[in-house]
């Protein structure tokens, strides 16, 4: 039990799913004090980070009373009385889901993704929709229809994106953990950027069901948190096959949790030169080269490999996300849900006046290059020339993981860029995703883990890379990592 | 200029989007450098090499064909922008 000296100094929001779980168990503390700590803190620093899109604060003080008692009947679950915040492009029934898009700024879905329905079955509190890039399409919620986002280690600085509202929300302590989606680097990346750490788990592990498609089959949903354990137990809630969402594997899932602590004597390191390039951040390059010899003090043996097609990944990625994206975001036509424009004398007028004025500038982008790609005479140029391209990047990956256990690599060329330094050129922006891309392309899991900071005190992200389901083992290998460094205890100075 | 401003328009158009002079002009630019920029993968020799359109080996999944509820329409036309009765509200569209 906390005595009422602990309760005055400890700040709840400031703690992580695992240390939260036990305090409430203890019936040291109550769920709502826990959101009580959250909200104060979101009044305290939101004007600065604008994290969130919408904040749910009346129904999380509803779902804590059904915690409360569900704890005072010992019938609590893996999440009862934990505050999550989710990106605001899955659907949350009667809650608005704006993908951070004029064209769905009134939006309520009629029913619930199956990752929040999981969130909720494990009795989760939500605390509110996170800010991303319109549609989760960029690296930095600079493209966010609303506000962008601020990096809460430099409110001049983007906190990354797509899921940048998740990754900075986590960092601020302004919630427990997170959702994200990533389809090029949208978790992996904003965790990096944000110090905290971020897994995308193999495509097909976590059902899709209701997460505003941008390129279906690219798109996975997954945790941002403070610390790996609780990244295994976010996890371990929202895993496992769906019938709602027939891309998502009928695999086993295991308790991930189990993975953690185990020793990492033996495990095969795989560096990939290819992703040591020029061009990239002095302090992210030693950061991580550090972050390998201290897997290999702790009995991982470094082994070489090589992704060869590495190059290729940005090239390949942006012709079949944006096809995915132009055929996905046909359904925005100003009928059936979300924005129509004043005026239009015929219905093709509507589906443009719509489209027109509902989307922002990289969403058209995008739309117009992957209808670009598909148009007569050039599908086989550009389409057809991805999808084989992305055949050598996955037999790239398959060759590597029969020599490596886990590739280690850096998880973003750079820290934290400045707002506005990228946004005006978006072959720039997309290149800072060159090394997370390939992960998607392939569909093997990843996660970003905190391994260092710059001399401006911006954080740096590590990124291991697993075989197809084996977040086990990368969960095993971070865990081991993050234990025997101090990276993941630092916060923001706000 | 591998696209041209006339190009632009025609994707424009295929895309069920509007665009200004200046947009045209500006979204010509940037889809032209991407566009030089994704050309590189015609370095690679792609001739023998199988397209991946799904990287899990999944294929034809099936469902039991059973009546379930579907969604209720008031529900379903709870976000349209303008409904009457049971339907969506558009323009007149045959003449």
């Amino acid at each position: 039990m906390l005595n009422a000296i602990g309760r005055n100094t400890l700040k709840l929001n400031e703690l992580t799913v695992s240390e939260l779980r036990r305090l409430l168990d203890n019936r040291g503390i109550k769920p709502q004090e826990v959101l009580d700590d959250v909200y104060n803190r979101i009044d305290a620093v939101e004007d600065k980070v604008k994290a969130y899109i919408t904040i749910t604060k009346d129904s999380a003080y509803e779902m804590a009373k059904d915690a409360e008692q569900a704890i005072l009947s010992n019938k609590q679950s893996l999440l009862t009385g934990i505050p999550v915040a989710v990106k605001d492009n899955m659907c949350t029934k009667g809650i608005s889901t704006t993908c951070a898009s004029k064209m769905l700024h009134n939006f309520k879905p009629p029913y619930e993704s199956t990752v929040t329905a999981r969130l909720k079955e494990q009795e989760y509190i939500l605390i509110g929709k996170t800010n991303l890039d319109e549609f989760a399409m960029g690296s930095s919620t600079e493209n966010s229809g609303f506000h962008t986002t601020r990096n809460p280690w430099d409110p001049e600085r983007v906190p990354g994106g797509s899921s940048g509202g998740s990754a900075a929300a986590v960092a601020a302590d302004e919630c427990i953990a997170a959702l994200g989606s990533d389809t090029g680097g949208s978790i992996r990346q904003p965790a990096a950027l944000c110090g905290v750490v971020g897994l995308k788990p193999t495509y097909g592990r976590v059902s899709r069901y209701g997460l505003v498609a941008f390129a279906s089959s690219l798109d996975q949903i997954g945790p941002i948190t403070k610390n790996v354990m609780d990244s295994a137990i976010m996890l371990n809630a929202v895993a496992g096959h769906d019938p709602l969402d027939s891309t998502s594997a009928p695999a086993e899932v295991p308790d991930f949790a189990n993975f953690l602590g185990q020793d990492i004597k033996g495990l095969k390191i795989g560096i990939p030169k290819e992703y040591f390039i020029e061009g990239m951040d002095k302090y992210v390059d030693d950061a991580v080269r550090s972050a390998a010899k201290k897997l290999e003090s702790l009995g991982a043996i470094p082994v070489e490999v090589s992704l060869p097609h590495t190059g290729y990944a940005v090239a390949a990625y942006y012709i079949l996300a944006t096809s995915e994206a132009s055929s996905n975001l046909a359904r925005y036509d100003g009928v059936k849900y979300g924005f129509r424009a004043q005026g239009g004398k015929d219905l093709l007028e509507i589906y443009m006046n719509a489209r027109s004025q509902g989307f922002g500038a990289e969403v058209k982008r995008r739309i117009m290059l992957g209808t670009y790609a598909l148009s007569a005479g050039y599908y086989d140029a550009y389409y057809k020339k991805g999808q084989q391209v992305r055949t050598l990047i996955k037999q790239d990956f398959d060759n590597a993981f029969k020599e490596a256990d886990v590739i280690v690599t850096p998880t973003s060329p750079t820290p934290a860029f400045k707002v506005g330094e990228k946004s005006t050129d978006p072959l720039q922006m997309y290149l800072s995703d060159i090394f997370t891309i390939s992960v998607n392309l392939a569909g093997v899991p990843a996660i970003s883990i905190p391994c260092g900071f710059t001399k401006n005190n911006l954080p740096i992200g590590l990124q291991m890379i697993g075989r197809h389901f084996d977040e086990g083992l990368i969960l095993k290998a971070a865990y081991a990592y993050e234990q025997s460094t101090e990276w993941h205890t630092r916060r923001p100075a706000l | 200029m591998k696209i041209t401003q006339e190009d632009v328009k025609h994707i424009a158009r295929l895309s069920r989007l509007y665009l200004s002079d200046e947009e045209t002009s500006t979204f010509g630019g940037q889809l032209n450098s991407i566009i030089e920029y994704v050309e590189q993968l015609n370095g690679l020799d792609t001739s023998s090499v199988e397209p991946t359109s799904h990287v899990i080996p999944l294929n034809n999944v099936m469902r039991d064909d059973t009546l379930k509820p579907s969604l209720p329409i008031e529900e379903a036309l709870k976000n349209a922008p303008d409904a009457t009765e049971k339907f969506y509200r558009v323009p007149k569209i045959i003449e």
